[in-house]
């Protein structure tokens, strides 16, 4: 019965095991990356870089029809000129970094719906909003495989200066010339995991599986490490327990597994262990000193 | 012994609004020097302009063959996000960049180092807090901590003992003195007139130019601390570019 219901699906059916294996790579790669945006506070940031990688997407797809290497060049290209574009202003001149990116994607999102307008059809551009994890095939699980494997290997290596830099930036400037390439990197890492997600849950809900993991973890760890922990086991929990939902109801994959991370992040707010309301409630007694 | 900052008439400000202006002279190696002056007398503007924070509006500031991320900066509000979950180990441990870099190890001699640095600004067994759990007097503590490591020649501290209770700033004022001995230069903007007449040989008195400069007992007379309050903090929205300036002359 519990068999039936939680594993059958994957045994019995191919494209349930690849979207398995989607959700887990997305977990891996994108949860750490929606930590440092909490860190950074720009979980929003996320959101807007979302929104900037969809033209490049559409026209992609525009150019060479539903064909997933040019879509995620497209996007790749769009989301890079985008965040760099956004990020030089932001450590040039006055104009912060949340309203430069504001700009520059309000700018690529208008470009890229009136292209879409002048030549396209949109039926299959739905796919693109949406994402389809349940149609998963080699060549865009190897991209997933290879973004998460990328996410990591750059993370390593640009971690201290990332950390440092969300603590203290004046610091950092002045001992080191890292931090305008980390910020970069970081940027370009974001832009890489969106790409990703959104063949599997769409531009609109791709960043869901970096910010909400993040923000439930904010709520069960104090340390950067555990939290990135947390993040990546509650992403991969979210993306389990939202495809066995989806196929047992009617609720689309996609949204099935963002309402559940939803779900656990109201958990988490409420009783997590690190100031959920609910512990705050009944403090336990301080101590003597 | 040999200069080691040289201030070539350096003009240093924002918009270009000078806040400090036509400064020159030099400062001498192993010097501890005091800068002292009213709010808004460049002060601070000085420091991140030594730092490399601030590109000169006109001059130049000579560092010898020091490179600028030697100098180890304590800025007046560090913009520390103090709700980042760190440790007080790990925070102080930063203090090390120069010779870890973005992706060297720490290892055992680091760590002991680490220890040490904490230990000797009073702070044994706060290793494993985060920084957030601080006091100000603590994190002001920590972030010596951190400068002791930086290991660095020339030391520029700024404001370092503002709202900081007696004994803290006593503790903290001899780490600067143990630096003194060992050599270092030492720059700290400060207030305490009375700290500075017992502490600091020399002082730089400013107010947007340099109203004395020197032994600390003849630069700061009545007469000159009079004449530096009486500099105007203002921009003067209206004011013309500097004719001293050898840029090209149009009004502002």
């Amino acid at each position: 019965m519990i068999y039936d219901a939680l594993v059958a699906p994957f045994t019995d059916f191919e494209f349930m095991r690849r979207a398995l294996a989607a959700v887990i790579g997305l977990a891996i790669g994108g949860a750490p990356i929606g930590v440092f945006l909490m860190l950074r506070r720009m979980s929003l940031v996320g959101d807007a870089m979302a929104h900037a990688i969809l033209p490049g997407a559409a026209i992609g797809f525009l150019l060479s029809g539903l064909n997933l290497f040019a879509m995620t060049a497209g996007g790749l290209i769009a989301g890079f000129a985008v965040a760099i574009l956004a990020g030089v202003v932001a450590r040039n001149t006055e104009l912060k970094e949340d309203a430069s990116l504001a700009t520059f994607y309000l700018a690529s999102l208008a470009l890229g719906v009136t292209i879409v307008s002048i030549k396209g059809t949109n039926i299959d551009l739905l796919h693109v909003l949406f994402g389809n994890i349940l149609a998963m095939d080699d060549q865009t699980l190897l991209l997933v495989a290879i973004n998460a494997t990328i996410t990591l290997a750059v993370l390593a290596v640009i971690y201290r200066p990332l950390v440092i830099e969300c603590v203290d930036p004046l610091f950092l400037r002045t001992v080191s010339r890292a931090g305008a390439p980390a910020h970069l990197a970081f940027l370009a890492l974001i832009v890489v995991n969106l790409v990703s997600g959104f063949q599997a849950l769409g531009t609109l809900l791709a960043v869901g599986l970096m910010v909400l993991p993040a923000s439930i973890a904010r709520f069960w760890s104090r340390d950067i490490t555990g939290m990135m922990m947390i993040a990546v086991v509650s992403a991969m929990l979210s993306g389990y327990a939202g495809l066995v939902l989806s196929f047992h109801s009617k609720v689309p994959s996609g949204p099935a597994i963002i309402l559940v991370a939803a779900a656990l992040y109201v958990v988490s707010v409420l009783f997590g262990s690190v100031g959920g309301m609910v512990r705050q409630l009944f403090p336990a007694p301080h101590l003597e000193a | 012994m040999a200069a080691q900052l040289h201030f070539h008439d350096v003009t240093l400000g924002y918009d270009r609004h000078p806040a400090i202006h036509h400064l020159s002279g030099e400062i001498a190696s192993g010097t501890l020097l005091a800068v002292v002056g009213p709010n808004g007398a460049g002060k601070s503007t000085l420091f991140r302009g030594i730092v490399g924070i601030l590109k000169p509006l006109a001059g130049k500031i000579g560092l010898g063959n020091l490179d600028v991320r030697d100098i180890a900066y304590l800025p007046q509000s560090a913009e520390i996000d103090r709700s980042f979950p760190i440790s007080v180990f790990d925070f102080t441990g930063s203090g090390l960049w120069r010779s870890t870099g973005a992706f060297g190890g720490l290892g055992r001699r680091e760590r002991a180092k680490i220890v040490e640095a904490l230990a000797a600004v009073g702070l044994n067994g706060f290793e494993n807090r985060p920084i957030g759990t601080l006091s100000g007097g603590q994190m002001q503590r920590m972030l010596f901590a951190r400068v002791l490591l930086q290991d660095a020649d020339v030391i520029v501290l700024d404001e370092p003992f503002n709202a900081i209770d007696a004994k803290t700033s006593a503790d903290l004022l001899d780490l600067v003195q143990r630096w003194h001995a060992e050599k270092r230069t030492v720059l700290a903007a400060l207030h305490d007139m009375d700290l500075v007449r017992a502490h600091f040989p020399e002082t730089l008195l400013l107010a947007r130019g340099a109203v004395a400069w020197g032994a600390t007992s003849q630069v700061l007379t009545a007469d000159n601390l009079a004449k530096a309050r009486q500099m105007c903090e203002a921009f003067d929205d209206g004011a013309v570019a500097c004719a001293a300036d050898a840029l090209p002359q149009r009004a502002a």
